[in-house]
């Protein structure tokens, strides 16, 4: 096997070229099943990162993994990006924490799968992070029954009201507060 | 005028680069008798911004992905323009600097070509300033310079920018500290795990050996692979200076996993 290509961090001042505009409107517009999914990311002291990257892939709602392209259309005229067409369902989003620290994504709940996969990078984060944001706490789950309840609960989105879920990612802390980040290998 | 000094926050005096270069050399050692880390260590400490931002459990071993996560998004030829790729012709004029081509193809672990995948950069100006709003380094921005590229690799994966070399510029880590001049890449093969961000740098850069974040890498070779090639067949005669750099993405890929490991 060829060597890998190693990481380094986004850094500071990737928010000119990485996020694009309705880059966490993955659901099409007016859509009625449409979710949202926000939370804020938190450091090791417990305040709220501004200068994270969250992307987002999943499933469609049909359970398809093969997506389609379309995220970020741009202009070929002007260069702008005019988002999504609304027909397609692309499976990717990418938003940058707000001065906040929180992100929201408005997606479609993905279909024979109980989660959607998150890709964090930030200014200090050397190699971007793994994760699962499950919107519902599967009892066959494979990952999730492997782990301790504290750990488990950290995976697992809040339903906050109808179509509305909580998940905060925590960088570092205890065992029962840091998020459980992933290792494929 | 006393008072307010008092109850003026203490600021630590900043730390030396000869602060830093000892940790740093620390911690090569320290790893040098160990196998050799493929990535940097997220709880590197000279690189001062990761102190709060790694995690300190294990990461948990995902032996088989699911179908998922050894796909990905895909991006077409309506997620990118023409011009993109060319970093020196977004503006009215043409930037200042030193206009270069970067080149090179995105493979596999397996050597096989990314196909159709995308590339994205960005960077710094020839003074090593960012054309973003929270880079405060007094150094001139440039009208015609704005540093956003992005393409789409071909059927052999390969990609190609045009645009100007970067500066390197200070930054606060540490009292005098400056980062060696690079490009920040992102790029995505055909899994999501797979997905990677980094920086390239240029051959025999000074700075090389003060920066913690270049140096976070502590195996020799496995840092050697983000520094580009000057190619001088990809030089253009009177126009730009080619640089080369092929880029192995890591991760497994749903037709690694066929394959069998």
């Amino acid at each position: 096997m060829t060597a890998p290509t190693p990481s380094q961090t986004v850094g500071p001042f990737y928010g000119y070229a990485l996020p694009f505009v309705g880059g966490g409107d993955v659901a099409p517009a007016g859509h009625a099943g449409a979710i949202t999914v926000h939370g804020y990311v938190y450091d090791g002291a417990g305040q709220p990162i501004p200068d994270a990257l969250l992307e987002f892939w999943q499933t469609g709602p049909d359970g398809s993994t093969t997506g389609a392209p379309g995220s970020l259309r741009r202009d070929a005229t002007t260069g702008a990006v005019i988002g999504r067409n609304g027909v397609d369902f692309t499976g990717f989003g990418r938003v940058p924490t707000d001065a906040d620290g929180h992100y929201v994504l408005r997606t479609l709940p993905p279909g024979d799968s109980p989660y959607i996969s998150v890709c964090v990078f930030a200014r200090g984060l050397l190699h971007h992070l793994f994760t699962r944001a499950y919107l519902t706490d599967s009892a066959e789950d494979q990952l999730l029954a492997s782990l301790a309840p504290e750990r488990r609960a950290t995976l697992v989105a809040a339903c906050e009201r109808d179509r509305v879920y909580r998940f905060d990612i925590r960088l570092q802390g205890d065992s029962d507060e840091e998020t459980v980040f992933l290792d494929f290998g | 005028m006393t008072a307010s000094i008092e109850r003026a926050p203490a600021v630590p005096a900043p730390e030396a680069q000869a602060d830093i270069d000892r940790e740093m050399a620390e911690l090569k050692r320290a790893a040098a008798g160990k196998p050799a880390l493929l990535h940097p260590a997220r709880d590197y400490a000279p690189y001062r911004s990761s102190a709060l931002r790694y995690p300190k459990n294990p990461l948990v071993v995902v032996r088989d992905p699911e179908a998922v996560e050894l796909s990905g998004p895909v991006f077409g030829v309506t997620d990118t323009t023409e011009l993109d790729s060319d970093l020196t012709r977004q503006h009215q004029g043409e930037p200042l600097g030193e206009r270069i081509t970067v080149a090179g193809r995105v493979l596999d672990r397996q050597g096989r070509p990314v196909r159709g995948q995308l590339v994205e950069i960005w960077q710094a100006n020839a003074s090593g300033r960012y054309a973003h709003l929270r880079d405060q380094h007094p150094a001139p921005l440039d009208p015609n310079f704005t540093g956003v590229g992005r393409c789409l690799t071909d059927d052999e994966g390969r990609y190609q920018f045009t645009t100007i070399k970067p500066g390197a510029y200070p930054w606060r880590n540490h009292l005098n500290a400056w980062r060696p001049a690079h490009i920040h890449f992102s790029l995505f093969g055909t899994a999501f795990t797979q997905r990677l961000v980094t920086q390239m740098y240029f051959p025999n850069d000074p700075l090389f050996a003060f920066d913690p974040i270049y140096q976070s890498i502590t195996d020799d070779k496995a840092r050697e692979r983000l520094i580009a090639t000057y190619n001088h067949d990809l030089s253009s005669p009177e126009w730009s200076l080619g640089y080369r750099w092929d880029i192995v993405l890591d991760g497994p890929s749903a037709t690694w996993m066929e394959e069998g490991r």
